[in-house]
């Protein structure tokens, strides 16, 4: 069963949804507490110390994207935001602004605890920098070698389509914004060409998706940015 | 010093020059020394070739004078048929000006350029109507006579005694691009029209007598042929300076031509600008108005206003100048304007009390500056110097006028009786006192006529009753005489000048007024807010100043001139002219050159950015307009109202831009409340559902199923959520779309992930071209689209059906479509699909309002493209439906291709 000392913080002033989601992470045996407000969230958040924040955008004494400035000042908990479909900018500046992961109303029991997963194991920081080897469906990267096998067999990647992957395989599971990859990837000065990064997506996909159209690992996140599902 | 480089005012100027000439139709003018030289003839000829080699030609007028050479040219031309215009009961074919420009050929030919056209013609003139034939960029072919030339006029007039009325001024005939001199020598145009091939056989025998002598015959010919050597010498010129061969042009030559008073004044006019023709160099003429001598009769001083009209007319610079004295004011006009030339009309000598000649007082103030002096006309009527008239005030009733020299005469008795009863107690020297008072008083109230009038009656009445002998007008004692003479002579003067000072007095209290009358309208219009107010005041204004009827058109929405709504039914005012007033930026009707005859005068209404308007006004006084300073007060009046109406229209521009911006921000704060109050119950509800389906330990079959049930209805209901408050959205305007460049395979896999839950029972395939360039569209909103389309797909097919994604490039758009293996469309409901609230079959059992396509088709037409839906490939029954839309290509954004081209390969 999970660690009973596993503890997380609501954000969230919809009490109806505070409690389906507190309902669903007790339901993993997690600790929950609950705040209404962007000042109340901060409070919980520095006296609980908790592992996960879930966090809300649309708070009525201020912006979530306001919360996650000030929190990560002082703390690196992730942080999953919750916002409506049609906010793509206010998610965007949330992620840049350090949240982990977003999901959009309405979402069910499942996606919420899936997405827990990910930014628990991300915060945890396991496993992934002891391996050198890295899987995702059939490709096989050796990050010391710097060399990716798909199905046995060797891929030629250029110089930017492997730094590219790296990133992503760095953050995997996580959503990365354009501006985030192409600020790793390209440099400071090229976060406005977003069609660079498209491109080398395509090419990446082209080379280690099986249905380029449908890819089952190198996700897009509509107008957002992009996440390698491992 | 001179310097080869030419003036690059000079080059500036040309350059303008060009670039209008250029849009500017080409005239060419036939020039002959008379009558019967063939110039008709030679123009048909000259026609006739462009015609034959493809040029569209129109005959516009042509008189063929019924000589049968010419006619015959005139055939194979196209005509344009006259437009039959009413004159006193007769109707009379006229050159149809609107047809011309309507039917825009590439020439036309307009025969005889000086022609008068018929009242109720646009223009009185048929050279105005070239003007605006060239100005519609048409060529133009014309023909001319020696003798109706403006500045030969009275030359022509004086060798054949015959004055011709007809007129062309020389500014239009030296602005003719190509002047062609159609030459016969005179013998050989009187053996023609011996033969009859210049008049029918009857006018010929009148006309031999009269004008076809061969001295007349000859001396045309030589003014034709010189003036056409002045011509050619211009273009020389002209062309030397546009070579810069050497800077010939003599500016510093200037000539001024002062307009005097009198009757011969047109006669100056003609020579100078002969005389500026021949030096070629440009000419200002002015007229110097003194105070005296704006107390000229209104028939005198018209004359003299016309006289500066035709200097106008003849290429002058004019303008009317108030001063108090002619030669200073002259002399510091010619100095302004670099003028080094004086012309001036040759006076006789003036009488002693009149001071020096006008030339020798210029000859004084301004020794450095050429005079000279011109004779009489040949043809002017003996000059009719007229004093300033008596009274003063031309204006004034004259029974008004003789109750002023009443009241001087009553004065005169007045100061009679006072002295009578006085006469025991004073001299006679103090007496005389009170009657050199009364002349000061009489000419104080009642102006320069009673004062003269005045001061003999109290001569003659001193004399009468107190000078002994009294009650005679001998007298004894000789001394007297020398007191009558004083006494007339002051009381002469002191009238003249209290009399002048009054006038000047009323003259200032005019200038005054109207000065005032503009500041307060001014005033006025500066606060106004709206059009109808500004109208009102500038009409009320107008008609107050001018006594005059007002009225003002005005611009609608459209551009469209509206005719005035105050205005219904006022006899005379006609939207077509105040349109041709706008459409050209110059005043139209009484007083201009286009339509004359109208009784209204058209100003356009022009303010710093465009015209606003057309102001029409009748004034009661047509003459006013006449006189300069009223003419200006009320151009002045014009720009007022100009400025104030465009200055209201921006606040309004401004006012709609403010309520527009407050409306789209209430808009946008409405909808995303709405989406907010409704959207977060729903996740609510679907969270809350979902907790149930998966709540531990789990709940027994039957209400696991019901909140299974509640799951799924919340999300559908939370799609049609979606589908509305999005179909809002689309259609307030609100939508900004955020386009990227992208390739269209992301959004085509965002969107087959985005629809996975709906797409578990059917077959998806996808087939993309590797190839396929970036497209710029909202990634969103695309996938909206895509998403709409392809659960629909999957809602009206059977399971286990394939759906296929496809795209391809169809001329610069790109085509994405997704087809089914479903049933098909019934046909002929296809474009009705894509309304809202429409489905494929009525009452059906499958879910959905029906805003998917209609939101599919707001978001694609949005990006510039186009949907549709077709019949897919398939065999009936299972035939199928294609939606396709399309995406307009670009040129998509260069990618750096340089760091892939020597990128080492990673692997192995």
């Amino acid at each position: 069963m999970t660690e009973p000392s596993r503890s997380a913080v609501v954000v969230e002033d919809e009490p109806q949804i505070r409690r389906f989601v507190r309902t669903a992470l007790e339901a993993e045996g997690w600790q929950v507490f609950e705040a209404s407000t962007v000042k109340q969230g901060l409070v919980e958040a520095g006296t609980r110390r908790p592992d996960l924040i879930v966090l809300d955008l649309g708070l009525p004494d201020g912006d979530g994207v306001d919360y996650l400035r000030d929190l990560r000042g002082w703390s690196s908990v992730p942080v999953i935001v919750l916002s409506a479909r049609s906010d793509e900018t206010d998610k965007i500046a949330a992620l840049d602004a350090g949240a982990d992961d977003y999901l959009t109303k309405p979402f069910g029991v499942g996606e919420l605890m899936a997405r827990v997963r990910v930014a628990l194991r991300r915060g945890l920081g396991a496993g992934e920098a002891g391996s050198p080897v890295f899987r995702f469906g059939d490709v096989e990267v050796d990050r010391v070698a710097r060399r990716v096998l798909r199905a046995g067999e060797a891929v030629h990647l250029t110089p930017i389509e492997y730094r590219l992957l790296g990133e992503l395989m760095a953050n995997a599971g996580k959503v990365l914004t354009h501006r985030q990859l192409l600020k790793a990837v390209w440099g400071p000065a090229h976060v406005e060409q977003s069609h660079y990064l498209r491109v080398y997506m395509g090419n990446l996909r082209q080379k280690l998706e099986h249905n380029p159209a449908q890819p089952q690992h190198l996700v897009t996140e509509t107008a957002v940015g992009y996440r390698l599902m491992p | 010093m001179t310097d080869s480089r030419p003036d690059p005012d000079a080059l500036l100027e040309q350059i303008n020059a060009q670039a209008e000439k250029a849009a500017r139709g080409r005239l060419r003018i036939y020039f002959g020394s008379s009558a019967g030289v063939g110039k008709t003839y030679a123009m048909l000829a000259a026609a006739a070739k462009l015609h034959a080699e493809g040029l569209d030609v129109l005959a516009g007028v042509v008189e063929t004078h019924g000589r049968a050479e010419t006619a015959g040219q005139l055939k194979g031309l196209p005509l344009l048929p006259p437009v039959m215009l009413n004159q006193n009961g007769r109707s009379l074919p006229e050159f149809d000006l609107d047809g011309a420009l309507q039917r825009h050929p590439a020439l036309i030919l307009v025969d005889e350029l000086a022609h008068s056209n018929a009242a109720g013609s646009r223009h009185p003139k048929r050279w105005q109507d070239v003007d605006e034939l060239l100005a519609a960029g048409i060529d133009v072919y014309s023909t001319l006579n020696v003798q109706h030339l403006e500045s030969l006029n009275d030359v022509v007039g004086g060798i054949t005694g015959i004055r011709v009325h007809e007129t062309l001024p020389d500014t239009f005939f030296d602005r003719a691009d190509e002047v062609v001199l159609v030459d016969t020598p005179a013998d050989e145009l009187l053996k023609r029209l011996w033969a009859g091939k210049v008049y029918l056989p009857a006018q010929a025998e009148r006309a031999a007598a009269n004008f076809f002598r061969k001295g007349n015959l000859m001396a045309l010919r030589e003014l034709a042929l010189r003036r056409t050597a002045d011509r050619v010498e211009d273009d020389v010129q002209a062309y030397r300076v546009n070579q810069s061969i050497a800077p010939v042009w003599k500016t510093e030559a200037a000539l001024l031509c002062c307009i005097g008073e009198r009757d011969a004044a047109e006669h100056v006019v003609r020579s100078a600008a002969r005389l500026a023709q021949q030096l070629a160099v440009a000419w200002h003429a002015v007229y110097v108005e003194t105070p005296a001598l704006q107390r000229l009769p209104d028939a005198q001083r018209e004359r003299i206003l016309r006289s500066v009209k035709l200097a106008g007319e003849l290429g002058a610079t004019t303008a009317v100048l108030s001063a108090q004295d002619v030669p200073t004011a002259l002399v510091a006009h010619a100095r302004h304007h670099n003028l080094s030339k004086l012309l001036l009309g040759h006076r006789e000598k003036p009488a002693w009390w009149r001071g020096r000649a006008l030339s020798a007082r210029l000859a004084e103030l301004a020794p450095d500056v050429d005079l000279i002096e011109v004779g009489q006309g040949q043809s002017a009527p003996a000059p009719t110097l007229r004093r300033p008239a008596p009274a003063g005030d031309a204006a004034e009733l004259p029974r008004h006028r003789h109750l002023r020299y009443l009241w001087a005469v009553a004065a005169c008795a007045l100061t009679t009786g006072i002295a009578l009863l006085l006469q025991p107690y004073f001299d006679l020297a103090n007496i005389v006192m009170l009657f050199l008072l009364a002349v000061v008083v009489v000419a104080v109230r009642c102006g320069r006529g009673p004062s003269v009038l005045s001061a003999f009656l109290n001569v003659a009445v001193f004399d009468f009753c107190f000078v002994p002998p009294q009650w005679s007008f001998g007298v004894h004692d000789a001394q007297y005489l020398l007191t009558f003479a004083v006494m007339l002579a002051v009381g002469l003067v002191t009238g003249q000048l209290t009399a002048g000072l009054r006038y000047q007095a009323r003259v200032a209290t005019h200038r005054e007024g109207r000065s005032r009358a503009l500041f307060e309208v001014a005033r006025e219009l500066s606060s106004v807010l709206m059009t109808e107010q500004c109208v009102e005041i500038a009409e009320a204004a107008i008609a107050r100043e001018f006594h005059a009827q007002v009225h003002v058109f005005l611009l609608d929405a459209n551009d469209r001139l509206q005719p005035p709504r105050s205005a219904h039914g006022v006899p005379g005012l006609d939207i077509g002219t105040a349109q041709w007033a706008l459409d050209h930026g110059e005043a139209a009707g009484l007083g201009t050159d286009t339509l004359p005859g109208s009784a209204w005068l058209y100003l356009p209404l022009k303010a710093p950015m465009r015209t606003r308007g057309v102001l029409a006004v009748q004034p009661s006084q047509p003459r006013l307009l006449l006189v300069p300073e009223q003419r200006q007060q009320l151009d002045t009046f014009a720009v007022l109202s100009a400025i104030a109406l465009e200055r209201v229209h921006y606040v309004e521009v401004a006012q709609q831009a403010t309520v527009q911006i407050e409306s789209e921000r209430l808009r946008n704060s409405l909808l995303s409340a709405l989406s907010h109050d409704l959207r977060t119950p729903l996740a609510a509800l679907y969270g809350l559902a979902d907790t149930l389906v998966n709540a531990t330990p789990g709940l027994p079959a039957a209400p696991r199923e019901i909140a299974v049930a509640l799951s799924s209805e919340a999300r559908r209901m939370n799609a049609m959520v979606d589908n509305l408050l999005d179909m809002a959205r689309l259609q307030s305007g609100a939508v900004q779309l955020n386009r990227q460049w992208q390739p269209l395979e992301e959004v085509v896999g965002s969107a087959l992930a985005a629809s996975g839950s709906a797409l578990v029972a059917h077959r998806v395939h996808t087939a993309l071209p590797v190839d396929l360039p970036l497209v710029q569209f909202d990634a969103v909103l695309i996938e909206r689209v895509l998403c709409n389309l392809i659960e629909n797909a999957a809602k009206y097919t059977p399971a286990g059906s394939r759906i296929t994604v496809s795209a391809r490039l169809h001329d610069a758009d790109m085509v994405v479509s997704v087809s089914d293996e479903g049933p098909g469309l019934p046909a002929g409901r296809e474009e009705a699909l894509f309304e809202k609230f429409a489905r494929g079959e009525r009452e059906s059992a499958t879910p959905g309002v029906g805003l998917g396509l209609a939101i599919c088709r707001a978001i694609v037409e949005a990006h510039g493209g186009r949907i549709w839906v077709e019949p897919a490939d398939g065999a009936p029954p299972t035939v199928g439906a294609r939606f396709c839309f399309t995406l307009p290509l670009g040129t998509p954004p260069a990618m750096p291709g340089a760091e892939e081209a020597d990128a080492a390969m990673i692997t192995s």
